[in-house]
């Protein structure tokens, strides 16, 4: 959780990632940052994210990318 | 059969009636057999595409899911007889994806392959007899284009990639599917949906409800007084200023350019107003398009905006399966160590925004002018967003960002902005394009404004009273839903007289003022082409 909040502390650094729920619904993040994001776990925590996983659930809260980011690393 | 036509009004008409008198189960088929006689009145052969089309992607779903039921049932198994191992599971797993994958590609490239080669291969003729300098080295070949096939090759191969990525199931009724490709509202112009979204309401039974019935009939006939009464009464103006470019320079060239604006505007909108009006008089929801694109302050927000499912689709099903490919990610994590945290971050997102707004144009039509306007949009987002960090410090030294006059300042200059780079869509000439635009930095003819030039464009001073009366009444209802985030006929419906005076207001005026009369001929939607 706390390198997922530094990947996401880096891009916007004045949000606050532990109560903000709609990141993505609110246009706090936009694709281009979603890439990066992507590209930053699999950089650091070695966990790809497909695709198909990239849907508004799972990026719309730092506690949901943990989640889904936990839910990749289970079933690799 | 053009949705402005009497032949329209009337096929629709009776699909109400019939729809709502036959028994429940037989409307999503009545649906089917309306959308196969609407496409066989435009063209029967049309019918081959489509059908060739609906079979494979049939085919492609079932052999899809059938592929990823054998990976379960023999995980299931393995669980069952105390073999399964997480080994195990992983293979059976990677089994059905290559499977999947191998349909998924074979059906995709093949209607994909229709669409390209039915609107695409005059192209490649032209710019190879170009290259080769001869008009005629390669003859251009006649090919029946079937209408809407941009829109339902893209929905068809988004149902394609969604059953394959198993966020939906393939549908196993071959009709049901014929009737997702095909929904004849949608058929001309998009919207681009998901089965995933419409197919919840597509096959449902449906009850005649008033409020339901009757919201669609207001965005209806909202759709035909945006498309009658605005944009089919401007194209004049638009046509004349734009087919002669020795006199209409300058200042004429900005009129062409907002005028266009506000014509394209009406003519999309409108039909989808009309699109979606359409179904929801038969209870079925289809995906909003469009959500107040001119009041967006800047371009990202404004493809957020406009065409908002044709924008989805390409970042869902390119952009992102682009940027997050093994190769590019591999790209990604080299270009942070050998070309520094700066080109690091970029370059990749870059390349996918590159290739998507590439397609994005060449999806817009076979001709370079759409490739040139692609790739301004490519250039002018990369440009604000690497302006982003400046401004965000410009605004924190002058905080204007929070004033209401700087909001109306950045709508202009997307609106503004927006316009310039289609003018590309409306010169279909880039060389061209330029050197008008050119013009209207360099000739100040702007006495045209006061000495009645404009009076000569086709359109009479009435003209001018009716377009003026028609962008406000357009104007207040967009700031009512921007400033409230309501649709006005949520309010409207509590207060009968007003939801059928505003009704039946907006119906008269259609009539009244509609541009047409002696010699009016009603003009296809822009996006039909695409």
């Amino acid at each position: 959780m706390d390198e997922i909040i530094a990947i996401l502390k880096e891009l916007h650094p004045d949000v606050d990632y532990e109560t903000n729920k709609s990141l993505v619904d609110n246009r706090i993040i936009d694709s281009f940052d979603i890439i990066s994001i992507v590209a930053e776990i699999d950089d650091r925590l070695d966990v790809q994210i497909p695709a198909e996983e990239i849907i508004p659930e799972n990026f719309n809260s730092a506690e949901a990318l943990a989640a889904l980011v936990k839910r990749l690393e289970d079933e690799d | 059969m053009l949705f402005v036509s009497y032949e329209f009004i009337a096929f629709t008409i009776i699909l109400f009636v019939l729809y709502y008198l036959l028994p429940g189960k037989w409307q999503w088929p009545l649906l089917l057999l309306a959308s196969y006689v609407f496409y066989w009145i435009a063209n029967p052969y049309y019918l081959i595409y489509i059908g060739t089309t609906t079979v494979t992607a049939f085919v492609a779903g079932v052999l899809m899911d059938k592929a990823q039921d054998r990976a379960d049932l023999s995980i299931a198994a393995a669980k069952k007889d105390g073999t399964y191992t997480s080994d195990f599971k992983k293979a059976a797993k990677a089994r059905a994806k290559a499977t999947k994958w191998k349909i998924l590609l074979i059906s995709m490239l093949f209607n994909l392959g229709i669409l390209a080669v039915t609107k695409y291969t005059n192209f490649v003729i032209n710019n190879i007899n170009n290259f080769l300098s001869e008009a005629n080295a390669l003859k251009a070949v006649d090919i029946l284009v079937p209408m809407g096939i941009s829109f339902y090759t893209f929905q068809t191969v988004g149902y394609l990639i969604d059953t394959y990525r198993g966020t939906c199931k393939a549908e196993k009724n071959i009709f049901r599917l014929a009737l997702f490709v095909s929904f004849f509202p949608q058929l001309v112009q998009g919207p681009i949906s998901r089965y995933g979204d419409l197919s919840k309401t597509l096959y449902e039974v449906h009850k005649f409800t008033e409020k339901t019935f009757t919201s669609g009939l207001i965005r209806i006939f909202w759709g035909y007084f945006k498309k009658v009464v605005i944009a089919d009464r401007i194209i004049t103006a638009v046509t004349a200023l734009i087919g002669d470019t020795e006199t209409y320079t300058g200042a004429y060239v900005f009129v062409a350019m907002m005028f266009y604006a506000f014509e394209l505007y009406c003519d999309f909108t409108g039909g989808i107003d009309i699109t979606i009006g359409i179904a929801q008089c038969l209870g079925i929801t289809v995906a909003e398009n469009f959500n107040l694109p001119y009041f967006s302050k800047n371009i990202k927000e404004y493809w957020n905006r406009w065409h908002i499912t044709m924008g989805s689709w390409f970042t869902d099903y390119i952009f992102y399966p682009l940027s997050v490919d093994k190769n590019m990610l591999k790209l990604s994590k080299w270009s942070r160590e050998h070309l520094g945290k700066f080109w690091g971050k970029r370059l990749t997102v870059y390349i996918s925004a590159f290739l998507v707004w590439l397609a994005t144009g060449v999806w817009h039509g076979a001709a370079w002018n759409f490739v040139v306007w692609g790739l301004m949009n490519f250039v002018v987002i990369m440009i604000s967003q690497e302006l982003m960090p400046l401004y965000e410090k410009f605004h924190k030294k002058f905080g204007w960002k929070e004033k209401a006059w700087y909001g109306v300042f950045e709508i202009c200059r997307t609106v503004f902005l927006m316009s310039l780079i289609r003018m590309f869509d409306c010169y279909r000439d880039v060389p061209m394009t330029f050197k008008m635009v050119g013009t209207m930095f360099t000739k100040y003819n702007l006495n045209i404004f006061t000495d009645g030039s404009l009076l000569n464009l086709g359109l009479s001073g009435s003209d001018y009273i009716v377009l003026a009366a028609g962008l406000v009444i357009i104007l207040a209802v967009s700031i009512y839903k921007y400033r409230s985030k309501k649709d006005i006929r949520e309010v409207l419906f509590d207060r009968p007289w007003l939801w059928y005076g505003a009704m039946a207001l907006l119906l008269v005026i259609t009539l009244v003022f509609g541009a047409y009369g002696h010699g009016y001929d009603a003009t296809q939607f822009i996006y039909n082409q695409f």
